[in-house]
C-alpha cells in the first residue's frame, strides 16, 4: 500500500495587478484587478514506503506548491491527498509530527540561537523523549559532521554549514518521510556531495521515504531512481531518468548517437522544450 | 506537562533571548523615567489647583504610584504585533510555524507573552530601584512608587497582573492575525494604539474622567490592561470593585482569545505562501 497518494490535485491563487506609474496607483485605489494563476492543474502520483523520488520541473511549475500541500501548509482547491492515511491539511497537527521538511531557501532554525539551543527547542516542540532525542541528535551530528558548529549562532554559519544543520533539525523527531525543497541550492561542491551522501544513506539505511525537488540534475543522477517531471501544474513524466532520455531520443531519431550521449542537463532542457514547459 | 511542553519551551526560549538586549532595556528605562517625571509634575500641579480635590476619586499619591507602575510596565501593553511574526510573514517563515505539531494560536500566544514580559522585567526592576527606593530616600514620599497598602491587595494585584499579561497577549494576537491578512506590519499593527493609550488609562487614569463615563470606561476591554490592575495595586480598587475588575479581565480574555482563534482558523484555511 502506498504511503503517499496524490490524486487530481488543483490549486490556483490570485495575484493583484496594477498598471504601472501614478495613474495605475490612483486607479488601483478605486478598482482592484486580480489575475488567477493556476499553480496546479492536475497532479497525481503515489509513493511507496522507502522510495526516493526526485521532483523536477522549470521554475514556477508547481513543485513547491505540491510540497506545501503534502506537508499540510496549503490546502488544494480540489483533489485528494493522503499521507500515512491522514489528509495533511485536515489533520495538520497529527500529520506534521511524522514528517520532516527542509526548504532550501528558508531557515527553520532560530537565527540568534546557537544551533544546539535550536535543536533543544525542537525537541520540546515535537515532544521527543529525552533519551531518544540524545541518541538521534548524536547520530545526526556525527553523520552530518556538526560537532564544531553546535555552539555557534545560526546567523554565523556558512550556507553549507547551515544546510547540514537544517537537515539535522528536520530529522530530530525521527520522521518517516522527508520533504526536501531544493536542498542543494547555492551550495559548493563538497557540501552538495555531503548532502547527497547523507540523503542516500538515510533512505537506504533507515528506510526514510524521501521526496526532493531540485534544479541540479546531478542530485537526480546521484539520488533518485524515480523522477517526476512537472510543468504547467501537471505531471509530464513519471519514471526513471533513462526513460526520459529514451523519449528524447525517440523524438529526434535523425540525431541518433548524439542524443544518447547528451548531458543530463541537456536532456532535461529538451524535455521541457518538448512539452512547452519552460517558464513564460 | 507533555501537553504544554512546546508552549513552555517557546516561552522560555524567547524570554531568555530577549533578556540579552541590555542597551534597549536601559534606553527604554531612561525614556520612561523622563515621561513619568513629567506626568507626575503635571498631576501635582493639577491636584494643587483643583477645587474638587477634597475627596478625589483617586489621590495624588495613588496617581503617582499608578504612573510609575505604568511607566515601569509599559512593555506589557500591546503596542503592535509581535515583530517576530511580522518578520515571519514577510519572509514566508510562517510555513515553518505551520509545520510544527502545535496549535499555532497557542504557540504564537506563548511567544507574545514572552516577548512582553521579557522586555518589561528589566525595565520594571530598574524603575522599582529608582521610583520605589531612591525617591523616598531623598524625600519625595508622596510622589514615589509606594508599596501596596496590604498583603491582600498585593495578592489581588499579582493575579490582576497575570491577567493583564494574558489580556495584552490576546490583543497582540489579534494584531498578529491582522498582519498575516494584510502583510503590512507597520500601520495595521499600530492601528489600535490611539484607543489603547486613552482607554487603558495609560494617558490619564480612568478615574479622572467625568462621573457619567465611569461605568462604560470600566467595562470596556482596554481597562483590564492598565487601569484595573494598577488601581488594585494602590488600593483605589478594593473589595467588591476589585473582584469585579478581575472578573472583567477574565471575561475579556475569553472573548478576545475566542475571537482571535476563530479569525486565525479562517485565515489559515486560505493561507497563501508564495514563491520559492
Amino acid at each position: 500500500m502506498p504511503q503517499i497518494v496524490v490524486e487530481c490535485l488543483t490549486k490556483s491563487y490570485f495575484v493583484a495587478e496594477r498598471a504601472p506609474g501614478l495613474i495605475g496607483a490612483v486607479r488601483g485605489l478605486v478598482r482592484r484587478r486580480r489575475r488567477r494563476i493556476e499553480a496546479l492543474t492536475d497532479v497525481s502520483f503515489s509513493l511507496a514506503h522507502g522510495e526516493l523520488l526526485g521532483f523536477i520541473g522549470p521554475n514556477g511549475a508547481g513543485k513547491s506548491t505540491t510540497i506545501k500541500i503534502l506537508s499540510g501548509i496549503l490546502r488544494p482547491d480540489t483533489g485528494r491527498v493522503e499521507v500515512d492515511g491522514l489528509v495533511p491539511y485536515e489533520d495538520r497537527i497529527r500529520h506534521v509530527a511524522h514528517i520532516g521538511v527542509v526548504f532550501g531557501q528558508r531557515t527553520q532554525l532560530w537565527w540568534d540561537l546557537p544551533v544546539i539551543d535550536g535543536f533543544d527547542l525542537l525537541r520540546d516542540i515535537y515532544r521527543v523523549d529525552r533519551a531518544a532525542y540524545i541518541q538521534t541528535r548524536d547520530e545526526l551530528v556525527a553523520m552530518l559532521r556538526l560537532e564544531r558548529l553546535l555552539d555557534q549562532p545560526v546567523r554565523q554559519l556558512s550556507l553549507g554549514q547551515r544546510m547540514r544543520a537544517e537537515i539535522a533539525a528536520a530529522l530530530l523527531h525521527a520522521p518517516s518521510i522527508l520533504f526536501l525543497d531544493e536542498p542543494t541550492i547555492g551550495l559548493d561542491a563538497p557540501s552538495k556531495l555531503a548532502v547527497r551522501g547523507f540523503v542516500k544513506r538515510l533512505n537506504r539505511e533507515r528506510g526514510v521515504t524521501v521526496l526532493l525537488t531540485t534544479h541540479d540534475m546531478h542530485d537526480i543522477d546521484a539520488l533518485a531512481e524515480r523522477v517526476i517531471v512537472i510543468g504547467h501544474g501537471r505531471v509530464l513524466a513519471d519514471g526513471t531518468f533513462d526513460s526520459l532520455r529514451d523519449q528524447i531520443v525517440a523524438e529526434n531519431p535523425e540525431e541518433g548517437d548524439d542524443t544518447a550521449s547528451l548531458a543530463i542537463e541537456e536532456v532535461i532542457a529538451r524535455f521541457y522544450h518538448l512539452h512547452g514547459a519552460s517558464e513564460v | 506537562m507533555e501537553l504544554t511542553r512546546p508552549y513552555v519551551a517557546a516561552f522560555s526560549a524567547r524570554f531568555l533571548l530577549m533578556l540579552q538586549y541590555r542597551a534597549a532595556a536601559f534606553a527604554g528605562f531612561l525614556t520612561q523615567c523622563w515621561w513619568g517625571a513629567i506626568k507626575i509634575m503635571v498631576y501635582a500641579a493639577f491636584y494643587r489647583t483643583s477645587h474638587a480635590s477634597t475627596h478625589p476619586a483617586i489621590t495624588l499619591a495613588q496617581v503617582a504610584t499608578y504612573t510609575w507602575l505604568n511607566q515601569g510596565l509599559l512593555a506589557l501593553m500591546p503596542w503592535g504585533c509581535d515583530p517576530e511574526v511580522a518578520l515571519a510573514v514577510r519572509t514566508g517563515a510562517v510555513s515553518h510555524d505551520r509545520l510544527r505539531p502545535v496549535d499555532t494560536y497557542a504557540f504564537w500566544y506563548a511567544r507574545a507573552a514572552a516577548y512582553m514580559t521579557s522586555r518589561a522585567t528589566p525595565r520594571a526592576l530598574l524603575m522599582v530601584f529608582l521610583a520605589g527606593i531612591a525617591m523616598p530616600l531623598i524625600g519625595f514620599h508622596e510622589l514615589s512608587w509606594a508599596p501596596p497598602p496590604s498583603v491582600a491587595q498585593a495578592a489581588l494585584f499579582g493575579l490582576s497582573l497575570v491577567l493583564m499579561v494574558c489580556l495584552s497577549s490576546a490583543f497582540m494576537m489579534l494584531l498578529n492575525v491582522a498582519v498575516v491578512v494584510t502583510l503590512n506590519d507597520r500601520w495595521v499593527s499600530q492601528s489600535l494604539n490611539p484607543l489603547l493609550v486613552v482607554l487603558s488609562g495609560s494617558l490619564v487614569p480612568l478615574a479622572l474622567y467625568p462621573q457619567w463615563a465611569q461605568r462604560a470606561l470600566f467595562f470596556q476591554p482596554f481597562a483590564g490592561i492598565v487601569d484595573i490592575p494598577f488601581r488594585i495595586y494602590s488600593g483605589n480598587l478594593a473589595g467588591t470593585p476589585a473582584y469585579e475588575g478581575l472578573a472583567l479581565q477574565m471575561l475579556w480574555i475569553v472573548v478576545l482569545v475566542w475571537l482571535g482563534r476563530a479569525w486565525m482558523a479562517r485565515v489559515m484555511r486560505r493561507l497563501d505562501v508564495q514563491g520559492g
